[in-house]
């Protein structure tokens, strides 16, 4: 058209904050709100649901420890989402990158008796983000040489992850099968591993009976080393361009192959970290029903996130105080702590649908605004 | 050009269940039968633990079939199922009390009506509000399993399941009567739907708009056809099917609900969609080979195949579709619109 | 003789969020007639169009036909009242056939099932009686642009219209399609048919229309008749001012060789044939215009050459360095090569990324834009600052994403950054696709300047008056093969026209 559009001022910072805060806010009470509802129709109170929720995720130093506890495998799983969204892929992957970043970090954990910390307890650390990372890279692979959706082919494999690790440490059947090799041979018919040797526990901070790690501290150097490749570096400006528009990516002569492969890395071995970090510095071992929700509470944590790191971060506050306020909540309310799971959803379908929101609280978008997340659009070629 | 690579695919996994039954019927009925292990990979009761299998597998799979046929991918198969599967079982424990057949078939149709729901939910989520149709998918995967975690009674037990109709005359053909024509009713309705689907996409004005629709919406919208009020339909038809899939994972198969019981056959689905090239019968193809993998896993466990660890077997399911996933898609063709919003109004000139 | 006129439009006001699309456009159309409506990119041409089809509804105004004012809510009304129209973007589904295509939404039905035999026979008909042979039951994907063209009509025929809408219908044919395309039109003119002729070409104007309507920024700004009308009048009226038509240049000094293709084959996405053994040398200071009906291998040479695309077979060399199958970065690097794109939205930006991005999308790595693998954001910043103000490319803001801009403003950040760097090569395909005359007329002043340079220029387009008026030689693609290259001044529209449609001249 002739026309130019009208001049439009760019936005000033705090205001560009408080832009990208209100609607994942909004969504947040409007989840809240459709939750109490649904707790209602199903006869449960939801006033003392969300009381003992809320006492139990803050009301306490121990609430609050569960909380931060809780939100370190949120905070690296969501930064594991939310890099693989910046490229326009989406890793529903997590939960077996997670698993096998577990198994890899518990396979050097329980072994090499007598390594000095300073090297056991890095190289579990190292060993679970490079099991993470590999089993990130294999859809990444295969996306870009065979054309095969990252969706389907992760989903797939958190299931082959589950199996693989269940085998690791197997006790052996009636039938007289051999053992996993990470089985516990003193746990007698339960399938589990040994505990990971003191070398490779990350340490407790504050008093041992909060059981805060120093695994916070991993978690946000993640996310500021996340956010500075992401928006600083030239990959992360490779890695946003494919995501963006992966045909002018190639015209740029960025090796878009390479960079898919190289996020579906980077996001898998942050869920790999955020194995490693929740077994040595928390379980200690591993057994085979890990992992199973960790990867779809990342894809919540992520967009509620906008994809940002420090936007991760906060959606991992939330979260974290939900599970830890959960058990409270059913304890005092008799609400079934699975509530939980659906309020996640609403929140999920609310902030992935700004319009809902807008349209609700007649907020105006900005033309700076997308309206949408928007991902690949069909299962076909690379 | 184009058109023969297309059908090829779909070729190919049909190819796939003509091959086990005609290896079934030599390996019954010759002196092959000597040899156990084709007696494990080929009897009787592999290829009726094929079908079984296979059946949730064919109905998710037309479920996204006509989802994507008209544009909307939908990768929330797997929720629907759940939702069909718990509300099916909700219904049947409240009805235990009816007679058997009525309590049964009242089951299927709320499984049917969930579904259905679950369907229309992910349309106005994708259409109405815009939203990225594969975040949408995921939020019906999570709500599915949130809600029906929620509201599940554990107490609660469902008394009886559909039982076997053989059908007279054919069932007393050997291997193929005992595996195709000595179903319960839920089977038979899967296999028949898969002609009516065919038929329906390939020779009805309401299959060619859809597939238009799917396709190159701005053309349907040009001649006058309501793109979305195709795109609404078909996802709720979908939907159903997705929950009649359930349906038959409670009413039929197990007979009982256990949470997550779907465990990635709405993706599998996916898979033999994408493997049968968005054609019924090629999905029907593709389901049989995955139903034949769980079958073979079952098999080889119950032949006392040791010395590989049972998780390994257990793998095959889930690797053979990674296998499948990766050799087809790029050559197979996606409906050309899928996954795009579709805007009436587009933007200025 | 006061006549009704089919077809009135009257104070048609078209207001999108921001822009005025059509202001007070009056229109009437007549039985038999040919009305040609001249605009240029942007106009209002097409929305008016799509008014009238039912797609939009005026803000303002209303719509007659046969003399009675009626209201079009969708296609489906405008289908009813015996107006068909023609896309300039054909509104065909490839993978179905003919018979699908031309029955969709108004389908021929027996027993629940599609009667395809019915349909066929319809479409057989009509195609013998308006002279426009096609298969029914061929797929639409494996014709050629021409044919799917007549689908298009037929379509609109077999609903019945009386009433034809024909949106840009030349830009996609070779001269002799026109005449073809012409030739159906006065067949449909001589059954009592009314034509609304949408077009930017002058000539085809004079050439086929009864009369002609000028839009300009959303205003009908006047008639003409085409008997008394030329060229330079329609023009002006057009664009609003003196309008020149010719590219000034001077003669070619060409030098070296610097692109060097020899016998390059290569497949489309599909695996069919695309280059057939091309060979060209294109030398620096000249520029090779390479012409020929869209969907010949022109998009897969410039894929080639640039990098996006594998060669089967062949050799490219740029400067004399081997360059065949290289990466995109080594040909713009080492090859000191350029290339702006066809589809500019789909290769040459990123829309979501501010201007200031766009503007280092292939040099973001590179001093001073980055140091080490960080990125130097007041290096980028005030890179975009100083190309804006050369490129005359008009934005209150360089922090504006790329999206927001006019075609005509985000190509010339195409060719502001593609300019930006010491070049030897530059390939530009479909430089001015779908935008205004003013842009048009800098970029190519821009072509012809780094003509001058001494770079060696490829110009791919599909208008071959863009084509004569920049090129020195013209190389014509044909099915996958450069079936000829003639001197611009031996040139002529009828010879190009019948290369474009395979015919050698021994």
């Amino acid at each position: 058209m002739a026309t130019a559009s009208p001049a439009l001022p760019s936005p000033g910072r705090y205001r560009r904050i408080f832009r990208g805060l209100l609607i994942p806010v909004l969504a947040l009470l409007t989840a809240l709100v459709a939750g109490a509802l649904v707790m209602h129709l199903s006869g449960d109170n939801a006033q003392d649901a969300y009381i003992g929720l809320f006492k139990g995720a803050f009301g306490s130093a121990k609430g609050w420890a569960a909380t931060i506890r809780k939100m370190i495998p949120f905070i690296l799983t969501g930064l594991s989402v939310a890099v693989a969204f910046k490229a326009g892929l989406f890793n529903i992957g997590a939960s077996g990158q997670f698993v096998m970043g577990t198994v890899f970090s518990v396979f050097i954990g329980i072994n090499f008796e007598g390594l000095p910390m300073a090297i056991h307890l890095p190289l579990a650390i190292v060993f679970g983000i490079v099991g993470g990372a590999l089993w990130g890279a294999i859809p990444g692979i295969l996306k870009v040489y065979t054309g095969a959706h990252e969706v389907i082919v992760t989903i797939m494999l958190n299931y082959v992850a589950a199996l693989f690790a269940g085998w690791t440490v197997y006790a052996g059947g009636s039938q007289g099968q051999t053992p996993g090799p990470l089985w516990d041979r003193t746990a007698g018919p339960i399938s589990e591993t040994p505990d990971v040797l003191a070398s490779a526990r990350l340490p407790y901070l504050f008093d041992p009976s909060y059981r805060i790690h120093y695994g916070v501290f991993i978690a946000l150097a993640a996310v500021v080393f996340i956010w500075w490749l992401i928006y600083k570096t030239t990959i992360g400006f490779e890695i946003r361009t494919v995501g963006q528009n992966m045909k002018a990516a190639r015209y740029a002569g960025i090796r878009v192959n390479w960079t898919v492969i190289l996020t579906m890395g980077i996001a898998g071995g942050l869920a790999g970290l955020a194995g490693a970090v929740e077994t040595l510095g928390l379980n200690h071992k591993f057994a085979p029903e890990f992992g199973g929700q960790v990867g779809f509470d990342g894809i919540t944590i992520a967009l509620l996130g906008q994809t940002h790191p420090f936007g991760v971060v906060l959606s991992s506050l939330l979260f974290g105080a939900l599970d830890a306020g959960a058990s409270k909540m059913q304890f005092d309310s008799r609400v079934s702590a699975d509530i939980i799971q659906i309020i996640q959803a609403l929140v999920l379908a609310f902030v992935a649908a700004p319009m809902i929101i807008r349209a609700l609280y007649r907020i105006k978008r900005l033309p700076t605004e997308s309206e949408s997340t928007s991902l690949g659009t069909s299962w076909g070629g690379s | 050009m184009g058109s023969t690579f297309w059908k090829r695919s779909s070729l190919i996994s049909i190819g796939i269940a003509l091959f086990l039954v005609v290896m079934a019927v030599l390996v019954n009925l010759t002196s092959l039968s000597q040899y156990t292990w084709l007696r494990v990979l080929f009897g009787v009761s592999a290829l009726n633990f094929t079908l079984r299998a296979s059946i949730p597998l064919v109905l998710g799979a037309l479920s996204g079939i006509l989802c994507e046929r008209s544009g909307i991918i939908n990768i929330g198969i797997e929720g629907m199922m759940l939702a069909g599967a718990f509300a099916g079982f909700v219904a049947k424990t409240n009805t235990n009390h009816w007679p058997l057949m009525s309590s049964l078939i009242f089951s299927v149709l709320i499984a049917l009506a969930v579904g259905g729901l679950m369907g229309l939910l992910h349309a106005i989520l994708s259409i109405r509000f815009r939203m990225d149709q594969i975040i949408s998918g995921t939020v019906i995967i999570i709500l599915a399993a949130g809600t029906s975690s929620y509201l599940y009674d554990r107490d609660a037990i469902a008394q009886g399941k559909f039982s076997s109709v053989a059908i007279p005359g054919l069932s007393d053909i050997p291997v193929i009567g005992p595996v195709l024509f000595d179903n319960p009713p839920l089977t038979y309705l899967a296999l028949l739907l898969v002609v009516v689907v065919h038929v329906a996409l390939f020779y009805t004005r309401w299959g060619l708009r859809t597939r238009a629709v799917g396709e190159h919406p701005r053309a349907a919208d040009t001649v006058g056809i309501n793109v979305n009020r195709y795109r609404y339909v078909n996802t709720s038809i979908g939907g159903m099917l997705a929950g009649l899939a359930g349906g038959y994972l409670v009413l039929e198969a197990v007979g009982q609900f256990q949470e997550g019981m779907t465990a990635g056959r709405g993706f599998i689905s996916l898979a033999a969609m994408i493997f049968g090239n968005w054609n019924p019968f090629g999905a029907l193809g593709a389901a049989t080979l995955f139903g034949y993998t769980q079958a073979l896993q079952n098999e080889l466990l119950l032949a006392g195949v040791t010395n590989v660890p049972r998780q390994f077997i257990s793998m095959l399911p889930y690797i053979v579709t990674i296998v499948a996933v990766s050799g087809f898609v790029g050559r197979v063709r996606p409906p050309a619109a899928e996954g795009k919003v579709y805007e009436t109004e587009g933007g200025t000139e | 003789m006061e006549q009704i006129p089919v077809l009135e439009a009257r104070n048609i006001t078209k207001r999108f969020p921001g822009v005025i699309a059509n202001q007070n456009v009056n229109l009437t159309l007549y039985r038999g007639e040919i009305l040609a409506l001249l605009g240029e990119n942007g106009a209002g041409k097409s929305t008016l169009m799509n008014i009238i089809y039912g797609l939009y509804q005026p803000t303002e105004g209303e719509i007659l036909v046969n003399g009675k004012p009626v209201q079009m809510r969708s296609p489906k009304d405008a289908i009813a009242l015996g107006i068909g129209m023609v896309h300039q973007h054909f509104q065909l589904v490839p993978v179905m056939t003919v018979v699908d295509n031309v029955m969709l939404g108004s389908e021929s039905v027996r027993c629940a099932f599609l009667n395809r035999e019915a349909a066929a026979a319809r479409i057989t008909e009509l195609s013998e009686r308006y002279n426009m042979a096609m298969d029914p039951y061929a797929l639409v994907e494996d014709l050629p642009v021409g044919v799917r063209q007549r689908v298009e009509i037929i379509k609109a025929l077999y609903r019945q219209a009386d009433i034809l809408i024909l949106d840009e219908p030349t830009a996609v044919l070779t001269p002799q399609e026109i005449e073809g395309l012409f030739a159906v039109m006065d067949l449909l003119r001589g059954q009592g048919k009314s034509i609304i002729f949408i077009t930017h070409k002058l000539k085809e104007v004079l050439r086929v229309a009864d009369r002609i309507g000028v839009l300009r920024r959303g205003q009908v700004v006047g008639e003409a008749d085409p008997k008394t009308a030329t060229q330079s009048s329609l023009a002006s009226l057009m664009v609003g001012r003196e309008v020149i038509l010719e590219v000034e240049k001077s003669d070619a000094h060409p030098g070296k060789a610097v692109l060097e293709i020899s016998d390059l084959r290569a497949t489309t996405d599909l695996g069919d044939t695309a280059l057939a053994g091309v060979s060209l040398t294109v030398h620096a200071g000249e520029i090779v215009g390479v012409a020929g009906v869209q969907g010949n291998g022109q998009t897969e040479l410039v894929e080639v050459l640039t990098g996006l695309r594998t060669a089967k077979s062949g050799t490219i060399r740029i400067g004399g360095q081997g360059m065949t199958n290289a990466s995109p970065r080594r040909i713009t690097e080492e090859g000191q090569s350029c290339h702006i794109p066809e589809d500019r939205h789909a290769f040459g930006m990123v829309d979501g990324y501010p201007i200031t991005d766009n503007l280092v999308l292939n040099t973001y790595y590179q001093s001073p834009f980055a140091r080490g693998i960080t990125v130097n954001r007041p290096a980028i910043e005030a890179n975009a600052a100083a190309l804006v103000e050369k490129f005359d490319v008009r934005t209150p803001s360089v922090h504006l994403s790329g999206g927001s801009l006019s075609g005509g403003n985000q190509q010339k950040m195409v060719v502001a950054r593609e300019f930006s760097r010491p070049i030897q090569l530059l390939i530009a395909a479909q430089p001015t696709r779908g935008i205004d005359v003013g842009s048009i007329e800098f970029i190519h002043q821009q072509i012809v300047a780094k003509r001058d340079e001494g770079v060696a220029v490829v110009l791919v387009s599909s208008e071959l008056d863009e084509i004569l008026a920049l090129s020195d030689r013209i190389a014509v693609m044909y099915k996958g093969e450069i079936i000829d290259i003639v001197d611009r001044d031996d040139a002529t529209r009828e010879g190009l026209g019948l290369l474009m449609a395979g015919v050698k001249e021994a």
